[in-house]
């Protein structure tokens, strides 16, 4: 079959991809100098607070403004909501005010007269018997017999409660933005954003339905770094439409409105709950058969949807029901790999249990039952295979409880996952210049996953360039539009689109050199910095040469994805091993060693890939272990809306982390698939399922705090 | 599992001669016992009024990376807010603004500290050094060029200050053991989970640093 006009470079035929690239903007943020969002100081900048919702449910009775609106300093007043409305969540925005200093702002804020009605709330939905009316069926379904499963004699059930509260995201940049009109009908905004093409017409959008005439085309939204999004900064937010609208009222100051870490944790962060009654059967041998599950959560006002249930294993008889509960927390967003980690938690939890009952070796009983995900069951067990090499299964595994003598506890515990990760849609401009300089430009963002560098990996890998030879330019809206941040959908998005962009490129460049080397076009290729005869390097001319045969007209072509031959594809496994002490008279857990293998399809950059895998397995620990909105029942109030108290993991922490990347054969022909959320699903059940193999008993919830183990270890286990 | 940065936090305070607490005591706060007295409260005199500053705006002189600015601040401005706001030196980063995350550290006469939580009428008398006071041109600090290498950086909104602590940290252990970074740097927290690069940059760093150029 003969090539596709665009492909991934052949496993001896790649000089970058595949290798271990340094992030060719870990320079400039390493040494300060990256302005984000919030570091952008424009002349007589004006900076913005919000007044917002005290109470989890009230309405406004009475607002006044007028003693604000004299405050010194104070350049513009916005009510956002007014009297007579009704406030759903604690941080609800009501009055935005613009001064010439943050002080300035703040002491506005507090000159605002407002009284309010409070109404009853709704801020805990763990016990759905609370619930009442705010809880909503939300969906289920049945397939094969589970009743005549379960029924049937010779099977083991096993039977359970699990369960993940809301957490926050917790970006370090606080969402914001920095508004500014620099005309009476263009828009500048630097937005900390995900989302950088697509911003424009969001802000269009809202702006005209509140009669701000502007036309999207004459909005730009620019977003270079990025201090963190995990899912949550998709959106210009309302505080970005009251920006806009406090510079417009400012004559077209720039208004920097950035939320408070508060806010940042009450508002602006959500990842729903869930929390699920399960029961699991299986044959004595192992297999399992049936599954029944209730499952329930938060998404705040929203309510939740049910997270795919039984998650991997597609067990053939099964009932699945989900409660919708609406709560008055802040609106639920988008946290890596949606619904996974929750649908991660219940069913491995779930499954490791009934493994225990059957007494089988767990590692077994998920290679067992592999064939229950379909056509990834053999990537599952060389994965399964590999992170227990990693973790010494055999040297360290040991059944339920850990017998040996003395209060610290050990014990492993495993989990899978799956993603999709297709690439997004993509455009993008390459441009060679004649003095050799090429340029890829696109309107794409780096969140930290390291786009830029895998953008300029898939141009310097066509061009036979080294990395630093490519300049990458993305960040603005007015650059070609490409997809948002998110689901893993950028690297193989912008790979793509570049991939197609650099090898039109490198054709017309051979066409415009192929007669001065007498070589036809199509026998020349690009390699070391050279453009020479395939198998003959007499005939060739070094990349500077080559482009200055170009005379004074700069190359450009244009990428796109989707486009012709596929360079991506979607769906991916992944598996996570534990391995924990627990000291059962402090009930405090420590992750020792955690062991992570991950497929993506063709690894760009295995220095990257590896970063965002680590950073995962962290990012899990630090939910499994420390993280939860804990909402106070009375007041409606987060209680721990700070960095005190909303606890993220430390360097001091964690164990030793351990990643491998599954590449070659079988892997790198399926193209390029994102890595983003992955990774993050699993640790929460490998964590979980090692925490109850140590103990001999299963800790319910996370996260696995030491009041929860010393009340697991009450009901049974070692101690 | 215990947090350390509480304790770093009092050992650099303790260290430092200059804190919330002392300004405090030096507005005449009750403060309780314990404290180290520092040079600035004790100078003093027994039964003295204490000088008050405010609220409006009061002459301050900085000096940030060897250089002096004038400037006019309410005495309740942080140091963070007048780096980034009026000097536009934004590589210490605003996050938790409450001493919980070490995202806006910097170097109070070599020291660490959060600028969140030092009022700018502090730092006024004492040599302050920020990120950008760490490298010149394009020539990275070796910590700098560590985290790099290591890839111990994501968004890199932590970095900085992550940057900062650590080269306050080898400064003050130039062999440092992993047991050690981790205590040493607990008082930083990163959100996308670099850690695993920045303990093997600080490893890295110490090494490079070795021969008397780390001390940029």
């Amino acid at each position: 079959m003969p090539k596709c006009k665009y492909d991934w470079p052949g496993a001896g035929e790649r000089s970058l991809i595949g290798k271990r690239i340094t992030r060719i903007d870990g320079p400039v943020k390493a040494s300060g100098r990256a302005k984000y969002t919030y570091d952008i100081n424009q002349p007589g900048l004006l900076f913005a607070k919000i007044l917002r919702s005290p109470y989890a449910h009230a309405k406004i009775t009475a607002l006044d403004t007028s003693e604000a609106e004299k405050a010194p300093g104070v350049k513009a007043v916005r009510k956002i909501q007014d009297v007579g409305t009704e406030l759903q969540w604690v941080g609800d925005e009501i009055v935005a005010i613009a001064a010439t200093s943050e002080e300035a702002a703040e002491d506005a804020i507090r000159k605002v007269k407002i009284e309010f009605e409070p109404l009853p709330h709704l801020v805990n939905e763990e016990d759905l018997e609370q619930a009442g009316s705010r809880a909503k069926q939300a969906g289920g379904e049945t397939s094969g017999d589970p009743q005549k499963a379960f029924q049937d004699p010779d099977v083991v059930i096993s039977e359970g409660y699990y369960g993940i509260p809301t957490i926050t995201h917790c970006c370090l940049e606080s969402h914001g933005n920095v508004a500014e009109w620099t005309g009476a009908d263009t828009l500048r905004t630097w937005s900390s954003t995900q989302n950088v093409s697509g911003l424009p017409g969001q802000f269009g959008d809202a702006l005209r339905r509140q009669n701000v005439s502007v036309q999207d085309n004459n909005i730009e939204t620019i977003c270079n770094y990025i201090g963190g999004g995990f899912g949550s900064k998709f959106s210009p937010d309302r505080w970005g439409i009251e920006a806009a609208h406090l510079s417009k009222l400012a004559g077209g100051k720039a208004v920097k409105l950035m939320l408070e870490r508060n806010m940042e944790l009450e508002a602006a962060g959500a990842r729903p709950s869930s929390f699920a009654k399960i029961r699991v059967a299986a044959k004595k041998d192992g297999t399992v058969v049936a599954w029944e599950s209730h499952s329930w959560g938060t998404g705040g006002p929203a309510g939740t949807t049910m997270p795919p249930l039984p998650y991997v294993f597609n067990i053939p008889n099964k009932v699945t029901r989900h409660t919708s509960v609406s709560t008055n927390t802040g609106p639920a967003r988008a946290w890596r790999a949606p619904n996974h980690p929750q649908a991660a938690l219940l069913t491995l939890s779930a499954l490791d249990d009934l493994a225990a009952k059957v007494n089988m070796d767990p590692l077994e009983f998920f290679s067992k039952n592999a064939d229950l995900a379909g056509e990834r069951a053999e990537t599952y067990r060389q994965e399964l295979q590999k992170a227990a090499e990693m973790i010494e299964w055999q040297k360290y595994w040991h059944p339920r409880g850990d017998k040996t003598p003395g209060t610290i506890k050990r014990g492993l515990g495993i989990s899978l996952h799956t993603w999709g990760g297709r690439g997004h849609n993509s455009n993008c401009n390459v441009s060679i210049h004649p003095d050799g300089s090429v340029e890829v430009t696109l309107g794409s963002q780096d969140l930290g996953t390291g786009t830029r560098t895998i953008i300029a990996i898939s141009a310097a890998e066509t061009f036979g360039l080294p990395v630093e030879a490519i300049k990458v330019n993305i960040g603005t809206s007015k650059y070609p539009s490409s997809g948002a941040s998110g689901g893993s959908t950028t690297v193989g998005g912008v790979s793509a689109s570049t991939r197609r962009g650099s090898t039109d490129a490198l054709n017309e460049l051979f066409a415009a050199v192929a007669p001065s080397l007498g070589v036809p076009a199509d026998q020349l290729v690009a390699v070391g910095g050279k453009i020479q005869a395939k198998g003959d390097s007499s005939k060739s001319l070094t990349w500077k040469q080559a482009c200055a045969k170009l005379g004074v007209k700069t190359l450009q072509t244009t990428g796109k994805n989707p486009g012709p031959c596929a360079l991506g594809s979607s769906g991916v496994g992944g598996v996570e091993i534990a391995d924990v002490s627990i000291d059962t008279e402090t009930g405090m857990v420590r992750v020792n060693r955690m062991a992570c293998a991950q497929d993506c399809g063709l690894v760009l950059d295995v220095k990257t890939a590896e970063s965002q895998c680590y950073g995962a397995m962290i990012m899990g620990v630090t939910y499994a272990l420390f993280e939860e909105k804990i909402m106070d029942r009375v007041t409606g109030r987060m209680l721990n809306n700070n960095m005190e108290f909303y606890k993220l993991a430390g360097i001091g922490d964690l164990g030793e982390l351990m990643v491998h990347m599954m590449t070659g054969p079988g892997y790198d022909e399926r193209g390029v698939i994102g890595l983003g959320e992955p990774p993050v699903i699993s640790p929460g059940a490998a964590i979980s399922n090692a925490v109850a193999n140590a103990l001999g008993v299963r800790v319910p919830t996370l996260p696995i705090t030491p009041d929860k183990v010393l009340a697991a270890l009450e009901k049974g286990g070692v101690a | 599992m215990k947090r350390k940065k509480g304790k770093l936090r009092e050992l650099v305070a303790a260290e430092q001669s200059l804190s919330r607490r002392d300004f405090l005591k030096g507005a005449g706060t009750a403060v309780s016992g314990g404290l180290l007295v520092t040079g600035q409260a004790a100078g003093a005199p027994p039964g003295a009024a204490p000088k008050v500053l405010g609220p409006g705006a009061v002459p301050v002189t900085l000096r940030v990376n060897g250089q002096t600015h004038k400037l006019n601040l309410e005495p309740r401005v942080t140091l963070l807010d007048a780096l980034r706001n009026r000097l536009d030196l934004t590589g210490a980063k605003k996050v938790c603004d409450r001493a919980q995350c070490g995202s806006c550290t910097v170097l109070l006469d070599g020291k660490p500290v959060y600028a969140c939580n030092v009022l700018a009428i502090e730092a006024e008398g004492h040599s302050i050094t920020t990120i950008e006071g760490l490298s010149t041109g394009d020539k990275l600090h070796p910590v700098m060029a560590a985290f790099v290498e290591n890839d111990a950086q994501q968004c890199g909104f932590c970095t900085p200050g992550f940057v900062v602590a650590c080269k306050a940290f080898l400064d003050g252990h130039p062999n440092p053991t992993l047991e050690e970074v981790n205590k040493g740097l607990g008082g930083n927290l990163c959100r996308c989970g670099t850690y695993v690069g920045v303990r093997q940059a600080v490893l890295d760093a110490a090494k490079a640093m070795k021969g008397g150029h780390g001390n940029a």
